[in-house]
């Protein structure tokens, strides 16, 4: 045995397998960041979360202040409640980033997405798909002779659920907008 | 317009190199006074020697490089200096707007290559816009914690003339990072520093950072309260190593009583410090017992790896003034039993004497060679640089720093070929100061094209280098994880550091024998000049203390030190 009090070889440990317990319970939370619009802001909040491996689950942006020059990015992500954590205080520390709420953690909020669903079909499941389009609320926004368009607004559990039912009914494409969230009340 | 920005925002030195893309701004150097500008020999070692020069004054560090591989050869500085919190502006040369994204000559995507390795970087596309950007910059790289910048120029914009803001009147910037800590908490902290029986406050560079006032502040704070403190790589120097207080450097390479009393204590004061994996080894074992309290004005800092009990977000000067304020406010209250009892804990530890070694009448012993050149330089205005491995854990145990900015290595990155440029960059501050860089062999032929640069400005480094001809880290690794397959670890072919030294105009030294390592110093030391010290030392020397990676801090290795007849009557005398 040398000196050094462990067999030579014999850990396989790394530095780098270490991790401490924290908690490992999953949370989504949906974060409203509020960013100067400039170039290459995105990229740099992408690039935060590829470069650091944390999730997007949806992520929509948008400019929503023309004259001040801001632009609202909503970002859907998963993770410990740890993660999240650092997530928002990463966020926060980007030089173009003027605001991050957590909109799950900081009371009420509305969260909304729209989709463009297409649907090919004819007689009976072409009209069940008209039906549970009346009953989800969906609008027509193109047809043909063989296929919809629909519109519809609402939850991504909402959106989800009218997909599901739309496969057996001749889904053929899906475009969704990410989420778009706002705190309630003023 | 860059030039005049340049000079507004205070700054007398460019560390840089030219290239096509940046003929206009070179153009403006040329036909002025105010700005010196260091001509290096590659992009890398600019910033690096920006680094230098930043760390050791506190003021951030400027470097001009042109487009392309000017600007991707910066990549690995940039990078350092954003791990190790370093404020540096960068300019990169751009090809002009019309060609951007035409595969010009010479183009790359600046601001998307070094976005994730700045704090925040710019291309600018206006002309007018230019000067306000700039004083940006220097805001953003000195604000907060601190770190780099780059602003990437088109070549028409440079050319081009737009109206000049100056920095008065440049627009107040959005990024105002809190300075001010949490009265409540803080309050909270000084009840707890009341009462705490173990006592530690861990210090990084954030305490460097935050400026010369804030190691001012820690040291009447651990003097008054009596609380023994140990610090990172990176905060060595804002506490005295002389001081009574002192438990030395922590970590995977720290002292024995450092790390058992930040796995013993039970109050853990963290000034400016980030819990990293070479500090905190297993995390489920890291300090189990203690509260922890956590001073970092980066809130992205606090609950990443470790959870704290009191996170206080603000720079560590305020933070400290206002601890010692509450602190005597209460009565200067603390638990001098419990503190009675700690100290003589680390004592015991202390008496262990984990730096202890023998040194050999054959060969010298690295740790021998670090010694001798603390104990002949400890008078000096010294300033020590280091490349990154074996030699730069010994200068760390080995070496004592009495203040703040005297000591420059790459902690977080850990860049081979970083000590050369960066004591460049702190002789150019300093002109009459000693700068040391402490190197090993493998390092220092990363970028000893400096040597050039050196000899060119006529700036007296001295460059150390512990030859072990190994790469002496990798090999202890491989020696302790690896079943002792060295694998690449050795050169079979280096240069003879003398003949370089003359061929780069400077002197060589080579010393083998440790009869004449004093001399050998000596005659290093009295050379007006840049000198290459080759100091062969032996070939197989571990650096202990150490913690193995995936143990806690109670798991130390002490290493050779602790066997039978380790000490000979000539090494109890040294340490």
């Amino acid at each position: 045995m040398s000196p050094l009090n462990i067999k030579k070889g014999s850990t396989k440990h790394s530095a780098y397998n270490l991790r401490s317990n924290f908690s490992d319970v999953q949370e989504t939370h949906t974060l409203a960041v509020l960013v100067a619009n400039e170039p290459g802001v995105l990229a740099r909040v992408i690039g935060l979360f590829s470069g650091r491996g944390y999730n997007i689950d949806s992520l929509t942006v948008a400019e929503v202040d023309h004259e001040g020059h801001t632009s609202r990015i909503t970002i859907v992500t998963t993770g410990t409640p740890q993660v999240i954590e650092q997530i928002k205080a990463q966020l926060g520390r980007i030089v173009p980033v003027h605001e991050v709420h957590d909109l799950t953690v900081e009371g009420a909020s509305v969260e909304r997405e729209l989709a463009l669903i297409k649907v090919e079909g004819t007689g009976d499941k072409r009209v069940e798909a008209l039906r549970l389009a009346d009953i989800f609320r969906a609008q027509v926004v193109d047809s043909t002779l063989h296929s919809f368009v629909f519109q519809i607004t609402g939850t991504p559990e909402k959106v989800d659920a009218f997909v599901d039912l739309m496969r057996p009914l001749g889904l053929v494409e899906v475009a969704r907008t990410g989420v778009a969230a706002l705190s309630r009340g003023a | 317009m860059v030039v005049q920005a340049l000079k507004d925002q205070g700054v007398d030195t460019v560390f840089g190199y030219p290239g096509g893309a940046v003929l206009p701004i070179y153009d403006e150097i040329f036909q002025q006074n105010g700005i010196r500008h260091y001509l290096v020999r590659h992009e890398q070692a600019a910033v690096h020697a920006a680094e230098g020069y930043a760390r050791s004054t506190g003021k951030p560090g400027v470097v001009l490089v042109t487009s392309g591989p000017g600007a991707t050869n910066a990549v690995t500085g940039l990078t350092d200096a954003l791990m190790d919190s370093i404020p540096i502006v960068v300019l990169t040369g751009q090809v002009p707007t019309f060609m951007i994204g035409s595969d010009a000559f010479q183009e790359a995507d600046t601001v998307g290559i070094t976005r994730p390795c700045t704090k925040h970087n710019w291309l600018v596309k206006d002309t007018d816009k230019l000067s306000g950007v700039l004083h940006e910059a220097f805001h953003v790289a000195t604000t907060g914690r601190p770190g780099p910048v780059l602003v990437d120029i088109p070549k028409d914009v440079q050319f081009a003339t737009g109206t000049y803001t100056e920095k008065a009147k440049a627009k107040v910037s959005h990024y105002q990072p809190q300075v001010k800590g949490d009265m409540e908490t803080i309050t909270q902290l000084v009840e707890a520093l009341e009462t705490a029986e173990r006592p530690v406050f861990y210090t990084g560079g954030g305490v460097i950072n935050s400026g010369p006032a804030a190691s001012q502040l820690l040291r009447e704070l651990v003097e008054a309260t009596g609380f023994p403190i140990t610090s990172t790589l990176m905060g060595l120097g804002c506490y005295p190593a002389s001081g009574k207080n002192w438990l030395g450097m922590l970590g995977m390479h720290g002292l024995y009583e450092a790390n058992l009393a930040m796995h013993g204590c039970d109050l853990m004061i963290n000034v400016g410090a980030r819990f990293d994996d070479r500090i905190t080894g297993r995390l489920d074992a890291f300090s189990p017992k203690s509260k922890k309290a956590h001073i970092d004005i980066d809130p992205s800092s606090i609950n990443k790896v470790i959870r704290v009990d009191m996170p206080i977000i603000g720079d560590v000067g305020h933070v400290l003034e206002d601890i010692l304020k509450v602190w005597k406010a209460r009565g200067r209250k603390v638990n001098k039993e419990g503190l009675q009892k700690w100290w003589h804990q680390i004592e015991q530890w202390r008496a262990v004497d984990c730096l202890k070694y023998k040194p050999s009448e054959k060969s010298i012993r690295p740790q021998y060679a670090i010694d001798r050149l603390e104990q002949l330089t400890k008078g000096y205005d010294r300033y020590i640089t280091t490349e990154v491995g074996q030699h730069q854990m010994w200068a760390a145990q080995y070496l004592g720093f009495e203040d703040p900015n005297r000591w420059m290595t790459s902690g977080g990155l850990g860049t081979m070929g970083y000590g050369t440029p960066a004591s460049i960059g702190v002789q150019v501050a300093h002109p009459d100061a000693l700068v040391i860089n402490v190197a090993g062999e493998a390092s220092w032929l990363m970028n000893m094209q400096e040597m050039s640069t050196a000899v060119q400005y006529r700036l007296p480094v001295k460059q150390f280098i512990m030859n072990n001809e190994r790469l002496g880290m990798v090999r202890q690794w491989q020696e302790l994880l690896h079943g002792e397959r060295y694998s690449h670890s050795w050169s079979e072919a280096l240069p003879d550091f003398v003949k370089l030294a003359e061929a780069f105009g400077c002197k060589g030294i080579l010393c083998k024998d440790p009869d004449d390592l004093d001399d050998a110093i000596m005659e290093m030391l009295a050379y007006d000049g840049p000198v290459i010290f080759d100091c062969l030392v032996e070939k197989h020397e571990n650096c202990f203390p150490m913690i193995p990676s995936g143990e806690p801090h109670n798991k130390m290795l002490l290493g050779e030190a602790k066997t039978k007849d380790a000490i000979g009557s000539k090494g109890a005398v040294m340490v």
